[in-house]
Parts: structure tokens; sequence; C-alpha cells
């Protein structure tokens, strides 16, 4: 019977979803952006999610799904965006000073100017660096927390990585700065 | 934490047609009444003792008498949706009551389906209220609009006020709440509970009057302002029966403490930011925190860790081993920061938790926390192509661990038919079963089919399920499983599921205790609707938004039922003659078509 042919039942049907899209190529379309199951940095995730954005719109968000009321959704994307917006803002911290201050550490080309930028920023001075001992001859020294809660020293892991991995920043004093690596 | 907590639902109250005689027959005057008169009073005695809003439905209808009777000593009213009954209707019928709960907008609204301003004002409430009951004494409004003057209202109309509970409301601020908090003298309860509350600048804890409080409980984890802490301090501190208080996301660890160290009594406890402040005071010494749980020998409920910083969880090691209640749900924290915490926790019954802990951590909850009842796992990241921290591992680790389980609420990706027929066969005493796989339409990711046989197998072994939410691809199959098992549903909810009108047929046609029904994106159309006509009056609504439905269709219902409200919601960019129905919300009323219609619905 030809009549079947007539009856455009796609046409007619109400989805949400841009016309000329269909639930194959949407679900195609879901299994080549699937990142990998290992947790990614939430910067490099970001960088693969802007290009989905602009690649054609076959999953863009769809209102109301899933199901979580805007409250909820938001009060956990305020903690993200503190580190994954493009002004990389961290919260620096100095034992002993009273108020913290914030560095965006885009600006930074490399831990020379960071350095520097901090010692004018809460009036002290670093020591000299090195692989081995760390910092020496000054009573402060720089430490920074990364994404796995750890609390590293400024300097030791290449400046990339650093950008990427730092969430804050505080200058221990005194013997703390000593046997570094220990929870604080 | 009360999100879409389950009520006993009654047969409908607001559907007596009893004639208008009754109410105004009295029964004092002349001798030949006395012996009415008699039993009236003694009626009246008996029935203040019933207090279920079942026995008091089913004792009104005995006779007219009863009826009367009833009317007189209900004392709590609960009205599942605020435009099913009129405000003059209930202060016509019931003379003294001293306890109000109101419900106003359908659940989907709470995820943006509904444009805003679509009505559930509370204020002709309100207005009504104060005339009729002026010795009102708690209010508990869910999913409303409420103003500033509405907050006005309750504190000058009605002395002695006592309890304002607003859950998932919007429309007032905190210039509102300061009036009402200062006028409120007798105040025992103010809970704010995933409430929207406007910012207007105003300082209103300070507003609490002083000298001697009478509040019990103070809910405010929602409110999305700075509040004046010093002022709190001083209201915990002069609140000696102070048992709840859940504070919001800008009360630091370090002022946390300053409070719990006044309010050891506390059994309910909302820990707000749970991080050090910013302003990190010179040569500060870190208070004992650990200290300030073990002196709260009664909490039970923990909640809060909204902005947490995982070091400070130790802290919490006190009180675990008696928490019945735990919400980690603004927690991000990982499977070996859970472990030390979830492992004292052997009286816990409700764990509420972000997927951050992975199947791991779900793992652990299984192995202590036998007596769970309710379970939310929540997604850190609520988008469809998110990585799957949670799975099918995790919930069968929970059906295997915890067996008394009643209530599950599980976000995840991707899901399998197997862990679903395992939790069906380890957890029979559930009641509520809410699986949300992410991704839309994925099939069972070890088998490629759809998910049916899981959803199926709940509905056949669950024999208490009332609660039901599907998801993942499901044929029509699903729905002749929870047709033909799913005798006590009352509520369900439908996404992106369904082949053909015969899904929705299914359900219509097989689930005689069905009161709420919410459905989008799922190809059912006007053929499907036709067939719940038996039903509709039964039932507290249908929502059905981006289906297969035209505006003639929901006509045709219309006009076959005139105490159904029929209700097309149009979104912002449509026209007002297309013929499909983009929104459908039907209710049934003793009221027809409301007053208060926006633009945007029409009322067919």
């Amino acid at each position: 019977m030809t009549f079947e042919k007539d009856i455009n039942i796609d046409a007619t049907e109400l989805r949400l979803g841009l016309p000329g899209t269909s639930e194959e190529s949407e679900r195609q379309a879901s299994t080549t952006l699937r990142i990998s199951n290992k947790r990614a940095l939430p910067s490099v995730a970001d960088e693969k999610q802007c290009d989905q954005e602009t690649a054609p719109p076959t999953k863009a968000q769809v209102v109301g799904w899933p199901p979580i009321r805007s409250y909820r959704k938001n009060n956990l994307q305020t903690k993200k965006t503190e580190v994954e917006t493009s002004g990389m803002y961290v919260k620096v911290s100095m034992d002993g000073a009273p108020y913290l201050r914030k560095v965006d550490l885009k600006i930074y080309k490399g831990y020379p100017e960071v350095l520097k930028a901090l010692e004018d920023m809460f009036k002290f001075k670093v020591g000299k660096y090195s692989e081995r001992e760390g910092y020496n001859g000054s009573e402060f020294v720089p430490t920074y927390e990364d994404k796995d809660g750890d609390w590293m020293l400024v300097g030791d892991v290449p400046w990339e990585m650093f950008v990427n991995s730092c969430k804050r920043l505080r200058i221990m004093k005194g013997s703390e700065a000593r046997g570094l690596g220990c929870v604080v | 934490m009360s999100e879409d907590d389950e009520r006993q639902q009654s047969p409908p109250s607001d559907l007596d047609f009893v004639s208008t005689k009754a109410r105004n027959c009295n029964a004092t005057g002349s001798g030949s009444a006395y012996p009415d008169q008699v039993l009236n009073n003694v009626l009246e005695n008996v029935l203040h003792f019933l207090t279920s809003k079942r026995d008091r439905n089913a004792a009104s209808l005995v006779c007219k008498s009863w009826y009367r009777v009833e009317a007189l000593t209900r004392s709590e009213l609960l009205i599942g949706n605020c435009y099913a009954v009129s405000p003059a209707r209930v202060t016509a019928r019931f003379a003294r009551v001293r306890a109000l709960h109101l419900k106003g907008k359908p659940r989907f609204a709470d995820f943006n389906l509904m444009p805003p301003d679509w009505g559930a004002h509370f204020n002709p409430w309100a207005l009504a209220m104060a005339k009729a009951y002026p010795w009102l004494e708690k209010v508990h409004l869910k999913r409303m609009s409420v103003t500033d003057d509405d907050l006005v209202t309750l504190a000058e109309l009605f002395l002695g006020f006592k309890e304002l509970s607003l859950v998932c409301c919007d429309g007032f601020g905190t210039g509102g709440l300061a009036i009402f908090v200062n006028k409120c003298r007798q105040l025992k309860v103010l809970d704010l509970i995933d409430s929207e509350v406007t910012d207007d600048d105003t300082d209103w804890i300070s507003c609490f009057p002083e000298g001697e409080s009478h509040l019990e409980s103070l809910i405010f984890d929602c409110v999305e302002c700075h509040v004046n802490f010093e002022a709190l301090e001083r209201l915990v501190a002069r609140s000696p029966s102070l048992k709840k208080l859940r504070l919001n996301r800008y009360v630091s660890i370090e002022q946390l403490y300053r409070l719990m160290i006044r309010a050891p009594q506390l059994t309910h406890l909302g820990t707000g930011s749970f991080s050090p402040s910013e302003i990190a005071g010179q040569g500060d010494q870190e208070p004992d925190y650990v200290n300030a749980f073990a002196a709260c020998k009664s909490l039970v409920c923990l909640s809060g860790f909204r902005e947490i910083i995982p070091d400070y969880l130790p802290a919490i090691y006190p009180v675990c081993a008696n928490l019945t209640s735990l919400n980690f749900s603004y927690a991000n924290i990982t499977a070996e920061q859970l472990k030390p915490i979830i492992s004292k926790c052997h009286k816990l019954e409700v764990f509420w938790v972000l997927d951050s802990i992975c199947d791991e951590g779900l793992q652990a909850v299984a192995v202590t926390c036998k007596e769970l009842r309710e379970l939310r796992v929540f997604p850190v990241d609520a988008r469809e192509d998110s990585d799957g921290l949670v799975s099918d591992v995790g919930l069968r680790a929970i059906s295997e661990g915890c067996r008394k389980l009643q209530s599950i609420l599980y976000f995840c990706q991707q899901m399998t038919n197997a862990a679903v027929i395992a939790m069906s066969k380890n957890c029979p005493d559930l009641v509520v079963f809410r699986l949300c796989i992410m991704g839309r339409r994925r099939a069972d990711h070890v088998t490629g089919e759809p998910m049916d046989d899981g959803f199926g197998a709940i509905v056949m072994n669950c024999k208490k399920l009332t609660r039901l939410a599907v998801s993942g691809l499901l044929t029509d199959k699903a729905f002749d499983y929870i047709g033909r098992h799913g005798k006590l549903i009352r509520t369900l909810s439908v996404a992106f599921a369904g082949d053909s009108d015969i899904g929705l047929k299914y359900v219509l046609e097989g689930c005689p205790q069905l009161q709420k029904l919410e459905i989008r994106d799922s190809p059912f159309g006007d053929a499907a609707l036709r067939s719940g006509l038996h039903h509709y009056y039964n039932m507290r609504f249908l929502w059905m938004s981006s289906c297969s439905l035209t505006r003639h269709g929901c006509q045709e219902i219309a006009h076959a039922m005139p105490h159904l409200v029929v209700e097309v919601i149009r979104s912002a960019d449509e026209e007002e003659m297309d013929t499909a129905a983009e929104i459908l919300y039907m209710y049934r009323s003793l009221e027809g078509p409301r007053t208060d219609v926006p633009k945007f619905v029409t009322i067919l």
C-alpha cells in the first residue's frame, strides 16, 4: 500500500531537539562525544566541552534535564567556576597576615614572575630555589594545594602543570615550612 | 531535608458534593433538637481525637451530622492543590483551623518546565485565613508564590502564630522576613527550605525581638545572602528550646563553632560552609571542633557542608554513631574521604550524597549502613554527557548491603537491567524507586537492551511501591509491566520514554491508585489521553509536556469532564493558535477555571 509513504510520521512527531536531527544521530553523537572514564582535570575537560558546544548542536542540553533543581546545580557550580573560568584566580594566604588575597595565575608566564608578584603583595622575600633543598635563605616558603589536596612546594612541577593543578597558595613561615608534604 | 516527601493520600475530601443545607443547619435551638445537640456534643468530643486525614474524611461522609461536627473539629488542613478548592469554600466548611498545609505548582515547575508567574499565589489564602482563622498557628507551603506582604499579613493578623515552613517557594525577600520575625512574638519554627529568597539588603536576623525566644527550629540554608553573625549568635544564645538549626553557606566553620558551643542541645544541624572564612585572624588558633561536636550529644541529623574543606571532616567523628540522617549532597568528597565517616554511621537511616564518592563509596555505605531506609545520590556534574561516577555496580552493592531500603533516588549515566532486578529482589520494602539515567533513552550498557525488564522487576517484586520514576530506553512493554503490577503506585514520573499511545493507556487503565502523573517528551497523543477519562477525577493532576497532544484532544477532555481544569500552557515563543499543546496541566477542581490566569495559559 502506497499510503504509508505519504504519512510522514516523523515530521509530525513533537520532540525537543532541532529539526533535521533524529534519535540515531543523537545517540551516535553521544558515543563519539564521550570523554574517557577517568576524571579529567577540569581545565582540560573544559576545553573539550567548548569544542562540543561549537560542534553541530545535536547534543544541546535539554531544558530541565536532568531533573535537578537549579539551586542545587548552581551551588555545585559556584565551586567549580572558581578554578575553571578563563581568569585563574586562586586565593593566597600568608601565615601571620590578617587577610587573604587573590591572584590570577593566567597573567603570569612563569615562576619568577608570580613569585615576584607575591613578594610585592605581601612584602617579603623568598629564598633561593633548588630542586633538592627547596627554598633556602628565607623563613618564607611558597606552597600550594593541588587538585588532589596535597600541599606542594611552588616550583617543583613544570609551570603549565602548576597552573592547571593549583587550587590555592599559602606562604608558609618558619618551622612549618620544613617537612613539606605532610597535611597541614 | 524534605524534598518531595511522600504524604498519605486520602480519598478526595475536596470533591464532596454535600448540599449546602447540611452546612447551614445548626444544632442549637428548640426542644425537638435537644437529642441532636447531645449527640453533636458527644461526637465533637470524640472526633477531637481523630487526627488522620483519611479517618476524618471517612467520618465526614457518614451522615450530615457527622459531616458538620467533623468540620467543626478538624484543626489541620491539607490541601494538595491550591486550585482544587477555593479559600472561601474552605473557610465556609471548616470552623476552627489551626494548621494549614498548602501545595501549589506541580513538581516539574522546579526544573524550569513551567514559565514563571504561572500562579499558586498565597495571597488570597492569607487574606481569607486572616478573616476566618485568626487563631491559625501553623502554615506549611510548598511551591507557592509568597510575597513580602503575605509575610506581614501572617505576622500582624495572626496573634500567636507559631510555625512557618516554606518549601520550594519564591516571591519574597529578606525585607519581608525581617518584618515577619519581628512581629511574631510566639514564633517557634521558621523553616526556609529550597526556597528562593531575594536579597533586599535587610538584616533580618537582627529583627528577632530581644529577650528569650521560643525558637525551636530555624532553617535558612537556602538563603543566599550574608547574615549578621553577631546577631545570630545572640539569637541562638537566647533560644534555649532551639533544636534545629540549619545555617547557610555564608557561615564559616569558625562561626559554626561559636554557635555549637552555645547550643549543645541541638538535634538537627546544618553546618553552613564548613570551611574557614576568608579573613584569617592573626595568630588564631584553630578552635577544637571535635570537642564542639562531641558536646552535641543529641545530634541525630547533620547536613550543610556547602563549601567543604575535607580536612575538617574528622571533626564530626564524635556524632557519627548517633546519626540517623546525614546529608552530604553538597559535599564534593571522594570515597577515601567518606570511608572514615561512614564506617562509624551504624544507625544511619537517611543518606544524601554526591556521586563524587563513586561506586567505591557506595560499597562502603553498603558495608556499614544496615539500617538505611532512604538513599539519594545526586550528580556533581548534572549533564547528559558528563563522566559517570556511579553505575550499576554501586546500585547493586547498595541493594546487597542495605536490605531495609525503602526509598531511593539515584542519578547515573548508565545502568543495567541486572542491577535493577537485583535491587528489586534484595529490597522488597521499597516504597519509592526513582532512577534517573541522565543519558536520554540510554539502553542497558551491557546487553544493549531497553531497560523494560529492570523496571518491570521493580513493579513486580516491590509490592509496597507507591512512587516510581523511570528513565533510560523504555518501550511500551515497560508501561505494560507498570499497568499490570504497579497497583499501589500513586506518583509516576516519565521522561523520554515509550513508543506509542498504548504505553500511556496501559498505565491509565492499569493503575487504580494513580494520583500524580508527570510526563515529558514521550510519544503519547490524544488517543492515550482519552483512555484515562474514567480515572481523572481520582487524580490530583496530570502533566504532559512536549508529548504528541493537540489542543483539540485536550478540548475533548475538557468537554467530557466539567470538574477538570484543563490548562494548556505555552512557552514564551509559541503562537496562541498553535494546534499542538506544548504543555498540558490538568487537575480536578471544585471551582472551575481560576481567575488569576496569566497570558500564556489557556483554560479549555
